[in-house]
């Protein structure tokens, strides 16, 4: 037998008995409904496949973690069903938060509106016609107070879909948690702080790459002094995808970027393994069912050897590429919206025979609207009826071995590393960026992808074949048109009601700290936030010495 | 007249989902029209402004915020001041069958909603502006 494949063996079973010791089995025993019991991993039984196994697969919850990164993954504890949410005001959102939560939902998840997410307050010329729209609107430490009333901070957590101003969000939300008795090392969540796919997909940026990536690095640097339990970014493929590019584009950018960061954390002089293990992703799940469980199957290994063997990092979960997953929006079609809970259904499947850590599973009326509570509430139903229902998370990543998968894999990951060297040699993905290199390759898969729908080369069901001239139009949810000038109002009356010096002088020192590149910007941001001083003042203050984006 | 059909492809607000413009961009390229792209976040003044200078016969807006009925009807005044309101405007992106009589009102003079082909949208401009310089 060889002896690589029984000394991981051995470990796995080790690991394995720990991870039971914290979280006990779901079942016990596992049996179908055949009564045939069902094992935690399924390995070769042929002795001359063992070799080749340990060093491609290996066993889950070990280097290079092609078969998920914890040892036993679903039999213990499912996935994080993480439903994104968010819209007009704080007190709405908290309401639905609090239904989600009623309804098993397990973390939370903020979407915040677009003047939010670009650094403008309600009131700024620019926000018009946007208060609340995608998401809750945030101007001041209140709003945020409001979001998080009676959701115990030391309990939830929480993911925040926010980039350019992750870190005044994040103050925020440590300030609302200190309010609550909760210290900030306590705290779970994570920050999507990833500036580079906003330069290349998503649109919401504010400062140019430096100045970012330097915000970037002061909350990797602070977090993990004072907030080691958050995840400080979420290196996200899922808006490169939504964008048009193809499965393979997704994850070799998404992996390019993150080594971005890397780098920059490693420049301002962190060590590898000090932040590394705070690092986490977030992946699309499109329609191909068994190329999207390649990717995600081929980017842990792809990322798991760059961390071990090119960057040297020494700790394990260093090397271990954790995700969080949503389904693909841009799959969904405005006709016969129903069908969506189906592609739904699907996607989200792929993503657990991936290995996700999370999941939000996307709602039938999204290409029309935000969604209303009751799609919403099917869409958390459809990730619970393929975790209680389906039986697929009995068993650790239950496709390999398949040929077809492992194939699939290998080639996903070969055509993966062909982008990053192209990359690399750009000098890297802040440079693609600034090229539009990467924008560039994504819109030509868009436009290919557009062609082959209405050539009817690719059949989208109900769209472009199947169709039916009498479309139902669903109830959809809308946003008060009211709320904008509400949100305005309460606005002036913090700004009315607060220490103005104070926030005056926070603001000064914030300002003096941006322009000292050494400096870490996070205590600052901290201070304003608490002080009351608005997104918008701070991200303001902050343009003032960084300058804007402007595009490639 | 063999002038080449001139579009304006145009982001209002801050919205940051780009593809459909693109592509829609392309395709209408590729029908041989001259296209002009405004990228991201310009303001219904920016818009109707590069809409002149560009001397363009259609404009397309594009937005995927859900703030559509605040900002198409925006751009309009402001051709409107410019006395440009003869330039036909286009719309689309995740717009809602109900909203769209309230924007043909505005002057909107047609929303092409998710799914619709490009080449639709393509032949619609070249009959607008074909139908009329005959």
């Amino acid at each position: 037998m060889s002896e690589h494949f029984s000394e991981q063996k051995k470990i796995w079973e080790q690991q394995s008995e720990k991870v039971k010791e914290r979280f006990p089995e779901r079942k016990d025993p596992f049996t179908n409904l055949s009564g045939i019991p069902i094992e935690p991993l399924y390995v070769p039984e042929n002795e001359s496949n063992f070799d080749d196994y340990a060093e491609k697969l290996g066993f889950p919850g070990q280097y290079p973690f092609t078969r998920g990164i914890q040892p036993t993954m679903y039999r213990n504890r499912f996935w994080t069903m993480r439903q994104y949410a968010g819209f007009g005001s704080a007190k709405e959102t908290n309401e639905r938060f609090r239904y989600l939560l009623d309804q098993g939902q397990t973390g939370l998840s903020v979407a915040f509106d677009l003047p939010t997410q670009i650094g403008y307050d309600s009131d700024d010329h620019m926000a018009e016609g946007e208060v609340g729209k995608v998401g809750v609107a945030i101007d001041s430490l209140e709003d945020m107070e409001i979001l998080l009333d009676q959701i115990p901070l030391d309990k939830v957590s929480t993911s925040m879909t926010i980039n350019a101003p992750a870190s005044v969000l994040l103050c925020m939300y440590i300030a609302v948690a200190e309010k609550q008795g909760v210290p900030k090392e306590k705290i779970t969540g994570t920050i999507q702080n990833d500036i580079l796919k906003e330069y290349i997909a998503r649109g919401t940026y504010i400062y140019p790459p430096k100045p970012s990536m330097r915000l970037i690095t002061n909350i990797f640097e602070y977090c993990r002094d004072n907030v080691p339990k958050f995840n400080t970014i979420s290196i996200s493929g899922y808006h490169i995808r939504e964008a048009g590019s193809t499965a393979v584009q997704e994850a070799a950018f998404t992996i390019a970027d993150g080594l971005a960061y890397v780098d920059a954390a490693l420049e301002s002089g962190l060590e590898i393994d000090e932040f590394a293990p705070r690092l986490a992703f977030f992946f699309n799940a499109h329609n191909n069912f068994f190329e999207e469980v390649a990717k995600f199957r081929a980017a842990r290994r792809v990322w798991a050897d760059l961390m071990k063997n090119k960057y040297k990092a020494q700790n394990e979960k260093s090397w271990r590429l954790r995700f969080h997953t949503q389904t693909g929006g841009s799959t969904l079609t405005a006709q016969q919206p129903d069908n969506n809970i189906v592609r739904v259904a699907l996607q989200a499947l792929s993503a657990v025979m991936g290995g996700t850590q999370s999941l939000h599973t996307n709602s039938r009326d999204e290409a029309l609207a935000l969604p209303t509570e009751e799609s919403a509430r099917i869409a958390l139903r459809t990730q619970q009826i393929i975790a209680h229902e389906s039986g697929v998370a009995d068993t650790v990543d239950p496709l390999a071995g398949s040929y077809y998968v492992e194939q699939m894999t290998d080639e996903i990951e070969k055509q993966i590393r062909e982008y990053l060297d192209k990359i690399e040699d750009m000098g890297g993905a802040v440079q693609a960026v600034e090229e539009g290199y990467m924008q560039r390759e994504i819109h030509q898969a868009a436009y290919e992808a557009q062609k082959r729908i209405e050539s009817k080369e690719d059949i989208i069901v109900g769209m472009n074949e199947f169709t039916t001239d009498e479309e139902t139009h669903a109830d959809l949810l809308k946003v008060d048109e009211k709320l904008e000038q509400e949100q305005i109002e309460r606005l002036g009356e913090i700004r009315a009601n607060r220490d103005q010096q104070l926030v005056d002088k926070r603001l000064q020192d914030l300002k003096e700290t941006a322009k000292n590149p050494d400096e870490n910007l996070m205590p600052h941001i901290l201070a304003s936030v608490k002080a009351y001083a608005t997104v918008g003042e701070i991200c303001h203050t902050m343009r003032d010495v960084f300058g804007e984006y402007t595009g490639a | 007249m063999n002038r080449k059909i001139r579009v304006l492809v145009a982001k209002p607000g801050l919205d940051g989902h780009d593809r459909g413009a693109l592509v829609i961009a392309q395709t209408l390229r590729d029908r041989g029209m001259e296209v002009i792209y405004t990228g991201l976040r310009q303001s219904a003044a920016q818009i109707a402004q590069t809409a002149i200078q560009e001397d363009v016969d259609v404009i397309g807006l594009s937005s995927l915020s859900g703030a559509h009925k605040s900002l198409f009807p925006k751009v309009m005044e402001e051709l409107k001041k410019r006395e440009a309101e003869d330039i036909p405007v286009i719309g689309g992106g995740v717009i809602p069958e109900e909203d769209i009589q309230f924007l043909l009102d505005h002057g909107i003079q047609k929303i092409f909603t998710p799914g619709t082909p490009m080449t639709a949208v393509a032949d619609f401009i070249e009959e607008r502006v074909q139908g009329d310089s005959v």
